[in-house]
């Protein structure tokens, strides 16, 4: 087929753009990575672009020594272990129950999980419920509160109602009880599911930072966004001029952008990953809704 | 086990009642794995939303629910009456507004330049540097922006001071920059990630469509716009649908981030408003009437706007 010059024309038009929106997406990330690398005084004199000026660890030598980086990093590692474990494990119960024609429950649940998506309670119930239950200041409540997603039970259900019927069928000639059925049947066919659901999960866990702002006053029981939030964030006054000398003093620019980069890390190297099932779940997920 | 309960009923003489419970019975596992899932429901779901007729209330923590004084409407009242909250509801407007308005669209346009890449590794090069941002929580995005807008070291007042001979802008200080900056961020953090689902929908539309038009003389503008935009116009919708049911939930971590004295003219929204009053200032009733009321009125929206759409496009999402 022939093409025009116009449309060659749009054609490396359109190269050139998203090539300039792609790096938009990740340069920014490189100017936080060669800061972190960098002296402070080159920082301050605005030397630093994308490569580190008069390189230095020391940024991360400093963040390293101190043990509420340390705290923040030990609380978001639990919660993003042992609440990704809660989360998989009570997704994937429910959403096995309500897969199957056998449980009666099955429309009952079903509306009472889809109401909860239209209509949400406001904050305040949610803290004195969390109150009441003496999880203000427990890390369960950065993992209890969101158990299940309720997209998620969906997607997942629908996963376990793709499965061939044959296979229960044959199951139940071999006599399996339900719960063999779900452990040596279901479960090793559910492993791309499951791997998709855990990174959703642990990524959300890993993100945690609005429970844990509203549930969370003792400082070494904070994630590391937190943390982040409070070195890097908090002192946006004291970032103005009226006292950058004290915004100097309190956490110098490098060290900010190392904290970035230690909370990003885990992110990164779950990114491949991420792209890969992230992708093909959200578009089932669209597909199926 | 399920084969060797069944003959067992049949025999069983008053079997009236065992029969009924009998399937339940005969899948009590599936009974038993459902239930910390439904319990999790009724716990942090239900409660909640039953403790939300504190609004009606003049709830103390020592009194509890139960002996709290009911106030009936006077919660609400006092909403429309304070004037701050006037200022707090239509910054929370005015923003979702601007949201929908600027971010809505550019996944679209997006989705629609990535489809005419034709060079594919290069299109993944691209899928896989947009979708990037899309991961990291909002407090690194706010810390990279606040970071790349300091007035100090910041590398766009550098930027402006040495290539422009402009003086350093406080952006994060002044009532001014706060919305864009707000909009401007989640359009970096999720447009990549947006075009996802308008992709797909891309990828599921029929190749003759595309055939029939070039036979007929269409360019490729001419393709996109009459084959392409019309085959992801009931996704775009859906999406829209959805979009507005969020309406007035901006988000709390976003513009908590960013938000400071300086700036909280034009950026403290509802999300924001209720955690200062509500959970610091401990205004238990006064916060969860609001919360109340956005609750409602998101619900609304969207019943509001399904019906629209359902009108218009013939797409609905029930």
């Amino acid at each position: 087929m022939r093409i025009s010059a116009a449309q060659r024309a749009f054609n490396w038009f359109n190269i050139c753009l998203l090539a300039f929106i792609s790096i938009t997406a990740v340069l920014p990330f490189l100017h936080v990575l060669a800061q972190s690398f960098s002296d402070n005084v080159a920082i301050d004199k605005g030397d630093v672009y994308l490569w580190p000026v008069r390189f230095t660890a020391e940024s991360y030598n400093l963040i390293f020594h101190d043990p509420t980086v340390w705290s923040s990093m030990r609380n978001s590692v639990v919660i993003t272990i042992g609440g990704t474990f809660i989360n998989l494990a009570a997704t994937a119960t429910l959403a096995y129950a309500l897969s199957r024609q056998e449980y009666r429950f099955r429309k009952v649940v079903l509306m009472m999980v889809l109401i909860t998506l239209i209509f949400q309670a406001p904050l305040i119930p949610n803290y004195l419920l969390i109150r009441n239950l003496h999880l203000l200041n427990t890390l369960w409540a950065l993992m209890l509160p969101n158990a299940i997603s309720a997209f998620n039970l969906f997607v997942m259900r629908s996963f376990f109602m793709g499965l061939p019927g044959e296979l229960i069928d044959s199951g139940r000639i071999d006599g399996c009880g339900e719960l063999r059925m779900l452990w040596s049947i279901v479960l090793p066919l559910s492993k791309p599911v499951m791997a998709t659901m855990g990174l959703i999960y642990g990524v959300n866990n890993w993100n945690t930072f609005k429970d844990a702002i509203y549930y969370i006053t003792k400082n070494n029981l904070i994630p590391i966004q937190v943390k982040l939030q409070q070195m890097v964030v908090d002192n946006t006054l004291g970032n103005s001029d009226i006292n950058s000398e004290m915004a100097k003093l309190l956490s110098p620019e490098g060290i900010k952008m190392a904290v970035i980069i230690v909370a990003t890390i885990p992110i990164m190297m779950a990114y491949p990953f991420l792209q890969k099932y992230f992708v093909k779940g959200m578009m089932v997920g669209s597909i199926k809704s | 086990m399920a084969s060797s309960t069944a003959p067992a009923q049949a025999f069983r003489p008053h079997a009236d009642k065992p029969r009924k419970l009998a399937p339940i019975r005969k899948h009590g596992v599936l009974y038993l794995l459902s239930i910390p899932g439904i319990v999790y429901f009724l716990i942090f779901k239900y409660v909640p939303l039953f403790g939300s007729v504190i609004a009606f209330q003049n709830y103390s923590i020592f009194s509890g629910i139960w002996h709290s004084p009911w106030v009936g409407l006077d919660q609400f009242r006092r909403m429309f009456d304070y004037e701050d909250f006037t200022r707090i509801l239509s910054n929370t407007i005015l923003i979702g507004l601007y949201d929908l308005v600027f971010a809505f669209p550019v996944p679209i346009v997006l989705a629609l330049l990535i489809n005419e890449l034709r060079l594919l590794p290069y299109k993944r090069i691209v899928q896989t540097a947009v979708y990037l941002p899309h991961f990291l929580s909002w407090v690194i995005v706010g810390g990279i922006i606040i970071n790349f807008l300091s007035p100090t070291t910041g590398v766009v007042n550098h930027v402006l001071e040495q290539v422009f001979g402009i003086d350093a802008v406080y952006f994060l200080g002044d009532n001014s920059y706060i919305r864009t900056i707000l909009i401007g961020s989640g359009i970096w953090k999720d447009s990549g990630w947006g075009t996802i689902i308008y992709l797909a929908a891309i990828v599921g539309i029929n190749p003759d469509l595309y055939e029939a038009a070039q036979m007929d003389g269409a360019g490729r503008l001419r393709q996109v716009w009459s084959v392409t935009l019309p085959a992801i116009l009931p996704t775009i919708a859906i999406l829209f649908l959805l979009h507005i049911g969020r309406f007035l939930d901006f988000g709390f971590e976003r513009v908590f981030i960013f938000l400071n004295p300086l700036n909280s003219d034009n950026g403290d929204i509802i999300d924001t408003f209720v955690y200062r009053t509500g959970l610091i200032d401990q205004q238990y009733s006064y916060t969860t009437a609001i919360g109340l009321f956005k609750s409602v009125v998101g619900l609304l929206l969207v019943v509001i706007s399904n019906a629209l759409t359902r009108k218009t496009t013939g797409e609905s999402l029930y």
